[in-house]
């Protein structure tokens, strides 16, 4: 068995929306290099049961790293220092005995936290809701060949398709901007031969939701992109502002 | 009781086709008229519910996680088969069909199973409509690769995230009909109990798990998507929030449970490293194409694996099955690492685990070639255990993957009580006793976006459904129900946390109710899930209150169910006294140790009635027996 080791922890407990929050401090002494982050949680969260105190909340659920549940600000970074990684698939091994990790929920405007480290980022379904999707209802479709996709529009679609939706880039934006989330959805839609028919009305109708639930505008800090646990690039948002310029030059409303 | 699957008469290829010219249809302006309940929001909750709101019916989401686009579907990585016969390899619907059934070990329905087959290239279709990014040729059309049990390239796949795609489709689609106000989404609420009202299925009470509070929803139909119950071994490679709990409180109200014992085990994983482990890694079944399966020949022989000289490893596969050697199928590799550290021969510090080498390949192919092939699976793996594949083989474990039983439907997915259909790994419907590679998405989505819409337009043209309050004193009643075992579960104010029962369950459900099985493992079973579930309503400690987001008081409700199944699956596990698909009773295997099938006394699906609970598990035995006239029933073989 690996060696076991200290950790000191700093984390946010808040007993409910409206409750005042702080930081609660936490030692544990039974790390283990192979836990992950998550698991690590796990195993205090079972001592504060042991002791009769009541557990941190904290979401996750696949613990793979594709369902985009997980969502901690660890020292201060969103899903911690490790790149290309999200909380649930960071490892202990990352640490060292003694280390101390200040755990803080994702934090915006628009994430509201809901206890401890659980927020409401429902916001990030409403921006899909008012544009995030072809609209093709089922049956309707033509046979999948009969419409050829350049290879490399594909593939590219592709990388921005992969956003989870973690929330990870409002979180580490000073502006707490949702324009990557909003950018890679158009940048993965607006580029299909499908998506093309809907693509003025989408991109106006999903930037202004962004507006609407309270996300901030981007000023190209570049934040998102170096947290992004699964490597959007920062040009969905770049690709994001033309599109929405075009589309009001043509006259498209919100 | 009488088991009538509804298969509509008629030869296989016309029979889906000819139900569709028969069944009743709901005028477009009476549509409105009708709600609708979906409970989960994955491959076969989402698009059935996006499907139904296109038609017009008034449509409820429900789903555990924060958003629906979080459900456990997401996790699908290899892909989704279609019979479209693009590579021009001989493939056809026929051929898929049959794959899918022999695959099964003959105990699925053939009218299902053709329908799936038939229905598989409408979803390829639909999707590509709504811009999930397959892979592609250079040319620009679809791309295929092969997958486990089919000798044709049929498999659809996008990149590792197939499901992930997949499912944001269907939640695009779903999240569209939000916005039109066709449906109302209420993800983090947990269905609790099921309504029946003059016998038919009217409505769910549901848990807000943000408030605590407890509410009551009514409806016409309710389509339960709820997914597969895995997670009862604890340590599984499902999402930690899957689980029984929807399905089996349907079974309480009566709803039969149909082959609970067929559970499929996935032979490479990632070992399990300690107690604090929460779930287990899928690590690509591809990897057996260049990765050979090896342990030392000496028991507890603890060198470095590179200082281990061949002569000295045992590669088991390679020896015990010459022809397919470290490709057979999943459930012979899965029995075969689970004998070898049984015996003593497993390595890493449990000592249960096999090394997957790369070595020889490696130096056959060069470093590039493997890291192009391989290269993400190599990084996770080495992310999550901290060694470098290309330098030391790989650990690797068979883990508990997906459950082929389910609740018991017809062919109209609609369970025994009358307006709850089932849909998706839910359901028990078209997998038999094994499920292959790359047909749970078809069967999800075959479920929600192509069945469902149609078969509930039947239901609801030919039955009276009068209006219904949820002031019903049936509402009355299960909410109570629903409060009482909250109640319950707090007031035990034990010792022991939830997790820990859940783990000795686990334990024992993997122990003996896992890769191989016998009637004395099960019968011993029997008693020490009946000894936990008492124990756990004695001595379980659940913190906090109901009214506040309480993860351990969700849990501990989802473990006392798994407590119940657990002996159910013992029981049925017990009672089929033969091995098929991946099911194995020890007693039971050919010469090489595959399933050997009792054709003459089990072909057919165990469906379960509860009957009550009390010390112990009562269930009452109905079978639908399964008729074969269009496939022949043969020995499974992959030799
Ligand atoms: C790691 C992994 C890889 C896989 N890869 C493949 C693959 O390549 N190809 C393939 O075909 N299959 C694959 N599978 C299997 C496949 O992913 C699943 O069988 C399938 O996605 C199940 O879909 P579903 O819609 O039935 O349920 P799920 O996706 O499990 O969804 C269940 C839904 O029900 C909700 N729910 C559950 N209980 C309740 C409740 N009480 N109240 C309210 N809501 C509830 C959940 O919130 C969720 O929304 C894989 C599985 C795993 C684990
Ligand atoms: S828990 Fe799913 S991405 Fe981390």
């Amino acid at each position: 068995m690996a060696d076991t080791f200290t950790i000191h922890l700093k984390i946010w407990r808040q007993a409910g929306p409206d409750q005042p929050g702080k930081l609660v401090d936490y030692t544990l002494d039974n790390v283990n290099e192979h836990m992950s982050f998550l698991e690590m949680l796990d195993v205090l969260n079972e001592q504060l049961v042991a002791e009769g105190k009541e557990p941190v909340e904290f979401d996750y659920d696949c613990r793979e790293g594709i369902c985009g549940s997980c969502n901690l600000m660890i020292n201060g970074q969103a899903h911690g220092p490790k790149a290309l990684t999200c909380t649930c698939q960071l490892h202990m091994r990352n640490y060292s005995d003694g280390d101390t990790i200040v755990v803080e929920p994702f934090r915006a405007r628009a994430f509201p936290v809901i206890k401890d480290l659980v927020v409401d980022r429902s916001a990030l379904d409403r921006i899909i809701q008012a544009g995030g999707y072809i609209s093709v209802k089922t049956g309707s479709a033509p046979e999948a060949n009969s419409i050829p996709v350049d290879k490399a529009v594909s593939d590219k679609a592709f990388d921005y398709a992969t956003c989870i939706g973690c929330g990870a880039c409002v979180a580490a934006c000073p502006n707490s901007s949702a324009s990557l989330f909003t950018g890679a959805k158009l940048a993965h839609l607006n580029r299909f031969p499908q998506g093309e028919p809907e693509r003025r009305k989408r991109t106006v109708a999903m930037v202004e939701q962004m507006d609407a639930e309270g996300f901030g505008d981007c000023s190209n800090f570049a934040e998102c992109e170096a947290v992004c646990p699964v490597g959007i690039s920062i040009s969905a948002i770049a690709e994001m502002r033309r599109d929405y310029m075009k589309a009001l030059v043509a006259g498209e409303e919100a | 009781m009488n088991l009538d699957s509804k298969v509509p008469s008629g030869p296989l290829e016309e029979k889906w086709s000819k139900h569709l010219n028969d069944i009743k249809l709901v005028a477009p302006n009476n549509k409105r008229k009708h709600n609708v309940i979906v409970v989960g929001t994955g491959l076969a909750g989402g698009s059935a519910a996006a499907s139904l709101a296109e038609l017009g019916y008034n449509v409820k989401s429900f789903c555990i996680q924060d958003s629906a686009r979080r459900a456990h579907s997401i996790a699908a990585q290899g892909g989704i088969n279609a019979a479209k016969n693009y590579p021009n390899d001989g493939d056809n619907i026929w051929r898929l069909f049959y794959d899918t059934i022999k695959g099964g070990d003959y105990r699925s329905r053939e009218a299902n199973v053709y329908r799936l087959a038939q229905i598989s290239n409408e979803i390829i279709d639909q999707a590509v409509a709504q811009g999930v990014p397959f892979a592609r040729e250079y040319g620009g059309l679809l791309a295929n690769r092969s997958f486990g049990g089919a000798q044709v390239s049929r498999t659809f796949y996008a990149r590792g995230q197939t499901g992930q795609q997949l499912l944001l489709g269907a939640y695009q689609a779903m999240m569209r009909q939000v916005h039109e106000g066709k449906i109302e989404y209420y993800p983090r609420h947990e269905m609790l109990d099921l309504v029946l009202i003059d016998g038919k299925a009217r409505g769910i009470i549901t848990r807000d798990l943000v408030s605590g509070e407890i509410k009551r929803w009514m409806a016409d139909a309710v389509v339960l998507c709820t997914g597969g119950y895995g997670n009862i071994f604890y340590l599984s490679t499902n999402a930690k929030n899957s689980n029984v709990t929807a399905a089996w409180r349907c079974h309480k109200r009566g709803a039969l449970f149909a082959n609970p014992c067929y559970v499929q085990i996935h032979p490479t994983c990632i070992p399990v490293s300690g107690d604090y482990q929460s779930k287990l890694t899928l690590m690509s079944e591809s990897l057996r194409n260049d990765g050979r399966v090896w342990v030392p020949r000496k028991k507890g022989d603890n060198r470095p694996p590179n200082q281990i000289p061949d002569d000295e490893r045992y590669y088991y596969l390679e020896e015990k099955y010459p022809s397919f050697g470290n490709l057979v199928p999943r459930d012979v590799a899965s029995r075969n690492a689970k004998i070898v550290c049984d015996e003593g021969m497993g390595v890493g510090p449990t000592g249960y685990a096999v090394y997957l080498d790369f070595r020889d390949a490696i130096k056959r192919q060069g470093v590039k070639t493997i890291s192009e092939k391989y290269g993400n699976l190599f990084d996770m793996y080495e992310n999550i255990t901290g060694d470098n594949p290309y330098e030391v083989p790989m650990r690797i474990f068979p883990a508990v993957h997906y459950t082929m039983g389910g609740l018991w439907v017809d062919y109209n997915l609609m369970s025994n009580i009358p307006g709850l259909f089932v849909a998706g790994e839910a359901n028990f419907s078209d997998h038999g006793a094994n499920r292959l590679g790359a047909s749970a998405l078809m069967q999800g989505l075959a479920d929600g976006y192509f069945i469902i819409p149609y078969t509930i337009g039947d239901y609801i043209a030919g039955n009276e459904l009068p209006e219904v309050k949820t002031n019903h004193e049936a509402f009355d009643e299960a909410a109570q129900n629903a409060q009482q075992h909250i109640d319950k579960l707090l007031n035990v104010k034990g010792e022991k946390s939830v997790v820990e029962f859940h783990r000795e369950l686990g334990k024992i459900m993997w122990d003996k109710v896992g890769i191989a099985r016998n009637a004395e493992g099960l019968k011993e079973a029997i008693v020490q899930i009946r000894a936990l579930r008492d124990e756990f309503w004695q001595n379980v400690r659940v913190p906090g209150d109901q009214a506040n987001y309480n993860k351990y008081l969700e849990f501990a409700g989802r473990v006392a169910d798994f407590l119940e199944l657990g002996e159910l699956m013992a029981q049925d596990a017990l009672n089929r006294d033969e091995s098929a698909g991946c099911h194995l009773r020890e007693e039971h295997q050919t010469s090489e140790g595959e399933a050997l099938r009792n054709d003459e006394e089990y072909s057919f699906v165990s469906a379960w009635e509860y009957q009550g609970v009390n010390g112990q598990l009562q269930e009452q035995l109905h079978k639908e027996n399964l008729e074969f006239e269009f496939v022949e029933l043969k020995q499974r073989s992959y030799k």
